[in-house]
């Protein structure tokens, strides 16, 4: 199939800042409160009111725009986006439309650690939140009535679009996964997919390899509102197979917009683009034009925290692999527990292990993140030097991090309670190894005769005697010098 | 002279040194208004009550404080189209037919802390479109000069109140003359400073690059006074202007010093001929006084009033739609939610009302935006040049304020476009932003008639010195004689 098409992806993607008060007023932006407790007259739409530009979102705006590679514009303005729908409540949402913040932005798409390709970005602007309507049946035509929350009206949000670089749902992912991550260095928003914080369109069209013009006039297809990156990833597959086949059956693709079904993974028909609206955007009379000074992106410049690049660069020195670095890049509070844990253990591949498979097993249990880690980095370099000591196997060692983090406490008081420590004297493995070896006659034969697995179940013998407690490296060596003695016996 | 005769200076003045309690002042205009109101119908809402009660709480303040109220127990009444939660703010629409605000308009706070008492709501233009008064939803008001006129408007009951000695002054909006025209029609003062000098927080918006809010009053130093309490920066309206505000010298006019510019594109055509009379006469005086006075070309005025008639719907069409029935005001009912917004709109707007929503929606349309509502604003620009060349060469620019008297009650109505021709004296004022001023020059077959003095943007001080000058120049003829004088 894929030699007669190509598939362009671009996307829209909506971000949530995560300041204190709302773009035009100063209510609270916290999520979650009881329905319209967030309000007031400005963000209400009420006659007369006036919004005022919260400079903390500028802040934030202009830190993701330079994040992103983007040229910041000296000046820039607001318009209205005019459209009628009972979450809006002034029927127009302040929006910025031919003249946005920041413009020619980049973001690497990362594989095994290496930048694959780079996905321009068209622009980034700045614009207020809607706010969310309940319906009291199945759809708003027949609901017996509609709930309007406008807690969320007038949040600021960024909205960041991609050109159509794209080729496939893979790459979508991986832009995706990227931009959250440059974005999440920054502590600009929450980023989350399922709470509406970070939302996502996908632009999907297919371009006939025989086709030459604007990839703006090809059909293309719009998959609105998807909560997760792996919901993005399947839209978008599930849109190039439906395209597809349309396309070899000779039909022809409408424009138009989408859902996304995560039900059944299916993209279904919302209302077709020749049916949108005009939203009649012109400048925003009561907002003077946004001016920024040359000092101040200088400036805001200058505080950007490391690039995930960077990161990647760092994590690599130390040691750590390509996908472990992923993982790490993706979520800050990792990467900050990994910094204080290594700053004070220096086998750094030691904590990576360590990091990403038992303490996130625990986290995962207990609903906890690396920043909410009951076991700290301090904690698990402790429990980590114990290991080095010898004072502890590394299957003894995880029952001890299991305890630490249920009781939050130390790993030599626990070692100390659960009466774990590793057995390390040479005498007194030596008596279990002869009595071992002494009750197992036929084994020792075996082995002698060459069957080296033999050794391992004498091994196993000695270390259920000692209830695991010996340590394995010296169990071994001990059988085999007892063995070799034997041999010459 | 009766308390109802006196300047808003007076009574201030002397609330201030108690020679005259707020309570008796109020007490005086609230029989006052029960006299002459119903003859001419300035008010929307009056809460007299309430007014009682804030004249009163000025009363009882110490001594210290009320000596520091710059408007101790002024009546003022308010156009109904900035909030006030003491009484409803409906735009003299159905579509808020008892909406009460929960907050106070910027205006309206620094009214009550100057120590001013608010009276009442005034008529007005439905959302402040047209020059009469007719299109209000809810009453005619009448010019007290002769009961068969119209005020003018859109602040009309604010003109007519200020007039029939109802209240000393009051408060207008001004988007294309809508102060100015009135207080011409009516025979007061009427002043729309630079556009950001009043913050229009709280004025329900009509077009927002071109409102602003200013006094009507029965003299020169009345509106000064008022202008001093309400303006400057409000952080609540990203648009008020972050400058000090200087008010005019106290001193006399050298009219010797003073460059007065006649426009020559505001001769002529349409313009009623003892209009044109008393322009001669003023200019006359002016001259005698020893003013130069010259002509100034405008030259981008002839397309003033098309590019208002589409600046202004346009926005207007914007501001209006956040009156959609959902949160507040009028609701009809609808099969769905799109019927629903029809009916509420269909049902809730006047005939004006909707042909300028109807304007502005068009103008904005997606293949005509370049050709209407971006044009219209570069000639804005140019209208804005026109005057900054001007006032190289001049201190004030003189015109007369409307091209004709207050006419009868539906004589123009059926006319829309020779009403908005109307407005050619007044909207390049709001185009460029400057401030202007409308005072009475005399009488015309027993009808006022105004000047409008028009200057330099910020140039407040002088303007309403020269205002004060040209007052003293030509003295009031007095007020109309309504029905039940004492
Ligand atoms: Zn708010």
């Amino acid at each position: 199939m894929n030699s007669t098409y190509e598939v362009i992806i671009g996307l829209e993607v909506h971000v949530e800042l995560k300041t204190q008060s709302k773009l035009f007023c100063s209510c609270s932006t916290e999520f979650g409160a009881e329905p319209n407790t967030h309000t007031c007259p400005v963000c209400l739409g009420m006659p007369g009111v006036l919004p005022v530009l919260n400079e903390a979102a500028v802040a934030c705006a202009v830190k993701a725009a330079l994040a992103l590679n983007c040229t910041v514009h000296p000046f820039s303005k607001f318009d209205r986006k005019q459209y009628f729908y009972p979450d809006l409540p002034k029927a127009y949402q302040i929006s910025q439309y031919d003249e946005p913040l920041a413009e020619h932005g980049s973001v690497p798409i990362v594989i095994d650690g290496a930048v694959a390709k780079t996905v321009a970005v068209r622009r980034i602007h700045m614009e207020e939140d809607a706010g969310k309507l309940n319906h009291l049946g199945q759809r708003l035509g027949d609901a017996k009535g509609s709930l309007v929350d406008l807690n969320r009206a007038g949040v600021p949000l960024v909205e960041i679009v991609s050109e159509p670089d794209m080729r496939s749902a893979d790459e979508a992912r991986l832009y995706l996964t990227e931009l959250r991550n440059v974005l999440s260095y920054l502590d600009i928003s929450d980023l989350r997919m399922e709470e509406g914080s970070m939302r996502c369109d996908a632009n999907v069209s297919l371009r006939p390899l025989d086709y030459h013009g604007s990839l703006e006039d090809l059909p293309r297809v719009e998959i609105k509102n998807v909560n997760s990156i792996r919901n993005v990833y399947r839209g978008i597959e599930y849109e190039i197979a439906r395209q597809a086949e349309k396309m070899g059956r000779g039909e022809r693709i409408v424009k138009e917009t989408r859902g996304f079904d995560d039900q059944n993974g299916r993209t279904y028909s919302q209302r077709s683009k020749e049916e949108a609206n005009d939203y009649r955007y012109f400048p925003e009379p009561d907002l003077p034009p946004l001016v920024l000074t040359a000092s101040y992106i200088e400036e805001a410049a200058q505080s950007l925290p490391p690039s995930p690049m960077a990161i990647r660069q760092e994590l690599a020195e130390a040691g750590v692999t390509a996908n472990d670095a992923e993982v790490i890049v993706a979520d800050r509070a990792a990467l900050e527990y990994w910094r204080s844990a290594t700053a004070v253990f220096a086998d750094k591949r030691q904590v990576t292990n360590w990091m990403l498979s038992d303490v996130s097993r625990l986290l995962n249990a207990y609903g906890d993140t690396f920043w909410t880690a009951r076991v700290g980095p301090q904690a698990l370099a402790d429990l980590l030097a114990l290991i080095e000591r010898g004072t502890l196997s590394g299957r003894m060692a995880k029952e001890v991090l299991d305890r630490m983090y249920e009781t939050g406490g130390r790993a030599e008081d626990i070692v100390q309670s659960m009466g774990v420590s590793q057995i390390t004297d040479k005498a007194a493995i030596q008596a279990v190894v002869q009595q071992v070896v002494a009750g197992n006659p036929h084994v020792v034969q075996d082995y002698l005769s060459g069957k080296d697995k033999a050794l391992g179940f004498l091994v196993g013998q000695v270390m259920k005697q000692t209830k695991g407690q010996a340590k394995p490296d010296m169990v071994n060596a001990i059988l085999k010098d007892v063995m070799a003695d034997y041999a010459k016996a | 002279m009766r308390i109802y005769e006196m300047t808003a200076g007076d009574i201030a003045s002397k609330v201030r040194r108690k020679d005259l309690s707020a309570t008796e002042c109020m007490e005086e205009i609230a029989e006052r208004i029960g006299r002459v109101e119903p003859s001419v119908g300035a008010f929307l809402h009056l809460n007299l009550d309430e007014a009682m009660r804030q004249a009163r709480a000025i009363d009882n303040l110490p001594s210290g404080e009320r000596e520091r109220l710059p408007l101790a127990g002024v009546p003022v009444a308010v156009k109904d189209n900035m909030a006030t939660q003491s009484m409803p703010t409906t735009a003299a629409s159905k579509i808020l037919e008892g909406f009460v605000a929960p907050y106070d308009a910027t205006v309206v706070s620094r009214l009550q802390h100057a120590g001013a008492v608010i009276v009442g709501k005034t008529n007005m233009d439905e959302f402040a479109m047209g020059s009469s008064t007719e299109h209000s939803a809810y009453q005619l008001t009448r010019n007290p000069w002769d009961r068969d006129r119209v005020p003018g408007g859109s602040s009309g009951g604010s003109a007519a109140a200020v007039a029939a000695q109802m209240v000393p002054v009051a408060l207008g909006s001004d988007t294309g003359g809508s102060i100015r025209q009135p207080a011409s029609y009516c025979g007061v003062t009427g002043f729309k400073p630079t556009y950001g000098r009043v913050s229009r927080y709280g004025l329900i918006a009509f077009a927002s690059s071109l409102d602003q809010i200013g006094p009507l009053a029965r003299n020169v130093d009345d509106a000064s006074l008022i202008y001093e309490v309400i303006a400057g920066y409000d952080p609540l309206d990203a648009s008020s202007l972050r400058v000090e505000k200087a008010l005019p010298k106290a001193t006399d006019v050298s009219w010797a010093n003073v460059r007065i510019g006649v426009p020559k594109q505001y001769g002529s055509s349409g313009l009623d001929a003892s209009v044109q009379a008393r322009l001669a006469e003023v200019i006359s005086r002016l001259e005698s006084q020893g003013a130069s006075v010259v002509e100034v070309s405008l030259p981008h005025t002839e397309y003033a009033i098309a590019a208002y008639y589409l600046v202004a719907p346009a926005e207007a069409s914007s501001n209006l739609s956040r009156f959609d029935g959902v949160r507040y005001g009028y609701r009809a009912s609808g099969a769905d939610l799109l019927e629903m917004y029809e009916n509420t709109r269909a049902q809730g707007f006047g005939e004006e009302v909707k042909r300028r929503i109807l304007l502005g929606t068009h103008a904005l349309s997606a293949g005509y935006y370049d050709a209407y509502y971006l044009k219209a604003q570069k000639i804005r620009t140019l209208i804005r040049q026109d005057f900054e060349q001007a006032f190289a060469a001049v201190d004030v620019i003189l015109t007369p304020t409307t091209p004709d008297l207050a006419f009868r009650f539906g004589e123009k109505s059926q006319d829309p476009l020779q009403m908005y021709l109307s407005d050619v004296y007044t909207v390049t004022a709001n185009l460029a932003g400057i401030p202007a001023i409308s005072t009475p020059a005399g009488l015309a077959g027993g009808l006022p008639v105004g000047m409008q003095w028009l200057g330099p943007i910020m140039g407040e001080e002088s303007l309403l010195h020269i205002a004060r000058g040209f007052e003293k120049l030509w003295p009031s003829e007095g007020w109309p004689a309504l029905g039940g004088e004492a």
